[in-house]
């Protein structure tokens, strides 16, 4: 095969970014401007959404009916659950995701969170910080995006002001203040209209920043994921068994933080034993270095007993290995959490029954209060809990790395995912 | 200061075989859906990644309807030899011979829903627990909802209103007996994605996806190619095009594209400039608004 003529697209890397708002404040809108002056979106389905608004009665083409993909969905004019659309730049591949803002807001924002990198939160010009824009940010914060990008949209509805924007931006710096969210870009909008989304807006020339596209691919991810604190869950245990590779062993995961070399030494948890890493490798190709999150095959120089669910750490950098474990939970389901109750856990790649044992307090998402008086934990409540596993668990805060720190709760007769927890 | 970064298809492959990886743990008996598309082909050289240096600890399903393009055939033949991967065929003409299935009418019969019948029955016969497809959330508006692990009950249906939430990277594929799962691990694709990451990797790939002359019909807008499965219509005629193929399914509904595409940077140029989806050229998602989301909670792939 030939030279590639432009491989550029070998040096592209990956936003994730999740959206939050209602009908009314524009998302829709901004999501399909995106998409559509990226180009992303494609002729024959844009027929198909001109059809169907026409056929809806719509006055105007609704670019909601892009990402309102089932049935009930576009019969009810309602978003129902996570919709994943996607686009890219020659510097970057994007993935959003995009979560109604009225139904189920907590559950779907707190989904569709759990994997971005950065938030965008849509301010309506006319109306400023209002109660939703407090909930989608203590959302996104509670979850560890690093990265929030404050859209003031409808800036033609408010003749295009810079006080508008300024004291919006004003406002919402100080309630963020209490958020713990280290990057926050403000960017004043029409979503309608265009401007400053893809394209520079020559209705703000006072406005000196960069376009919401712009910012999107400028952003400096490459600082988000846990590079210190080496953690390798074991998935899957790589036995041959063929003539070739007779005494072939190799630990199959994906490394959830920090990095590892060859010749470095691990510590197996829970076993404690400890060993060399021999290779690191995937097909044919042999690594000297890996870091998350990176899926490889490692192979250790002594053969010692090792299966899912173990982790292979570095010996001055262990995570904490516990029972009991205080998290933050988030709940999913309709069926409240029971104290005393038992549920399965999932956490990296291993499966323990767990105990609930105190709910400590529930979180008034759209204040940020605590509220020790009501302790009833429902469907997309958010409180702090306290729960016993059957075995230990290794672990690290939620804050310092997201893939260790996290674990959802599964119900044990139903097999439904019932809560997702961030541990602190 | 070392660079961390990675490209976007590292990331991608890297979720791929973290996913298949998940199902092989936590399943007992998963099958690869192969149907002798790109995106399928992608797959199995991501399970030969993940599994390396063993052999794809799950076998291949192929659902033949029958109408397949000869060059599919043989290339999935030469495929599964060079792999070492265990090959399962079952076809749509033994379900409508024993009447589970009944043969649409018309001037191009599709066997496009009834693939859904043959392949539930070999779900149940093999008791697989676990199927992987290439489904990408970017094909189709009923996909963009889809999990990666997806949950279908003892009839093999979906409930797209009733899923479960997938959070971190955190899978739940807990179920009761005879249910199963659905698993996507190319969703976060694109059909660009698939196409760099080829090049990328030089995987193999049939040759009808490059530029090649073939006879067609011009039906409704969609190039189809001649074949035994099609009955011209009254005004219809074949044609000499020089076509290539951006998608492989059925004869019978896979519609071809004018192109001069010689190579893979050839095709992602195109690909880059094209207004069209790749369904574009899919008479079987042209039938409804709905007809991906009805299909898929049937239990289709």
């Amino acid at each position: 095969m030939t030279a590639l003529k432009d491989n550029s697209y070998l040096q592209m890397d990956l936003l994730r970014f999740t959206t939050a708002g209602s009908v009314d404040d524009g998302k829709s809108t901004l999501i399909g401007r995106l998409l559509y002056d990226t180009k992303s979106i494609f002729e024959d389905q844009l027929d198909a959404i001109e059809e169907s608004s026409l056929k809806r009665g719509d006055s105007y083409v609704n670019l909601a009916l892009l990402t309102d993909g089932l049935r009930a969905e576009r019969e009810q004019g309602i978003t129902i659950d996570v919709a994943y659309r996607y686009f890219a730049t020659p510097k970057r591949k994007f993935i959003i995701a995009d979560t109604p803002g009225h139904i189920q807001y907590t559950r779907n924002m707190v989904t569709g969170a759990s994997t971005a990198n950065l938030a965008i939160i849509l301010i309506d010009a006319r109306h400023g910080v209002v109660e939703q824009t407090c909930r989608h940010s203590f959302i996104a914060s509670l979850l560890q995006i690093k990265h929030i990008v404050v859209c003031v949209n409808k800036m033609d509805l408010v003749d295009f002001k810079e006080e508008v924007f300024e004291k919006i931006k004003k406002d919402y710096s100080e309630f963020s203040s209490s958020l713990s969210v280290p990057d926050i870009h403000f960017i004043p909008i029409s979503a309608l209209l265009g401007d400053n989304v893809v394209d520079v807006s020559e209705n703000m020339p006072w406005y000196k920043g960069g376009t919401l596209l712009y910012t999107l691919e400028n952003v400096n991810i490459s600082g988000d994921l846990n590079y210190q604190d080496a953690r390798f869950p074991v998935q899957w245990v790589i036995r041959p068994q063929s003539n070739e590779f007779h005494d072939f062993r190799g630990y199959a995961g994906r490394i959830e933080g920090g990095t590892f070399n060859v010749g470095d030494e691990v510590v197996v948890l829970p076993s404690g034993f400890t060993s060399k890493i021999k290779s690191i490798e995937m097909l044919n190709e042999q690594f000297q270095q890996a870091f998350s999150p990176m899926s490889v095959t490692m192979t250790l120089e002594n053969e010692i007993d090792i299966s899912r669910g173990d982790m292979l750490v570095k010996k001055d950098n262990p995570p904490k290995v516990s029972q009991d474990i205080e998290l933050m939970i988030c709940w999913l389901n309709e069926k409240k959490l029971q104290v005393g109750g038992k549920y399965l856990v999932k956490h990296t790649t291993k499966e323990v029954k767990c105990m609930i044992k105190e709910i400590k307090y529930k979180v008034d998402i759209n204040t940020l209060n605590k509220k020790e008086e009501d302790l009833t934990i429902g469907l997309n409540d958010i409180g702090k809990i306290l729960i016993r596993t059957s075995n230990p668990l290794f672990v690290d805060d939620y804050n310092k790395n997201r893939f260790t720190g996290s674990l959802i709760i599964i119900d044990e007769f139903t097999n439904e995912t019932l809560g997702a927890g961030m541990i602190l | 200061m070392t660079n961390y970064n990675l490209t976007h298809l590292k990331q991608l492959e890297s979720e791929a075989i973290y996913i298949m990886r998940e199902v092989a743990a936590q399943f007992e008996k998963p099958v690869l859906l192969f149907s002798g598309g790109k995106d399928s082909i992608v797959m199995v050289h991501l399970a030969q990644k993940a599994f390396f240096p063993a052999k794809i600890p799950f076998p291949l399903l192929h659902i033949d309807t029958g109408h397949n393009f000869v060059e599919t055939l043989d290339f999935r033949d030469e495929m599964v030899e060079r792999v070492g991967a265990r090959l399962i065929v079952r076809l749509v003409q033994d379900s409508i011979d024993k009447g589970r299935a009944v043969e649409e009418k018309g001037p191009n019969p599709s066997r496009n829903g009834l693939q859904t019948i043959t392949l539930l029955d070999a779900l149940e016969e093999f008791k697989f627990d676990a199927a992987f497809g290439g489904g990408r959330r970017d094909e189709e508006k009923a996909r963009a909802k889809e999990r990666f692990f997806s949950h279908r009950d003892e009839f093999g249906q979906w409930d797209p209103k009733n899923q479960r939430p997938e959070l971190w990277n955190l899978f739940n594929g807990k179920k009761q007996i005879g249910e199963h799962f659905r698993v996507f691990p190319l969703s976060n694709w694109t059909e660009m994605d698939v196409w760099q990451y080829i090049a990328q990797e030089q995987i193999p790939i049939p040759y009808i996806y490059f530029t090649h002359q073939r006879e067609v019909v011009n039906r409704n807008g969609t190039l189809l190619s001649k074949c035994d499965f099609i009955t011209l219509l009254k005004d219809e005629f074949y044609e000499q095009k020089q076509i290539r193929f951006r998608t492989i399914g059925d004869m019978t509904c896979t519609g071809a594209v004018e192109s001069s595409a010689n190579s893979l940077e050839e095709i992602i140029e195109e690909i880059a400039a094209s207004r069209v989806t790749e369904r574009g050229t899919r008479a079987d998602d042209k039938r409804s608004e709905a007809a991906m989301e009805d299909r898929k909670k049937q239990g289709y792939f």
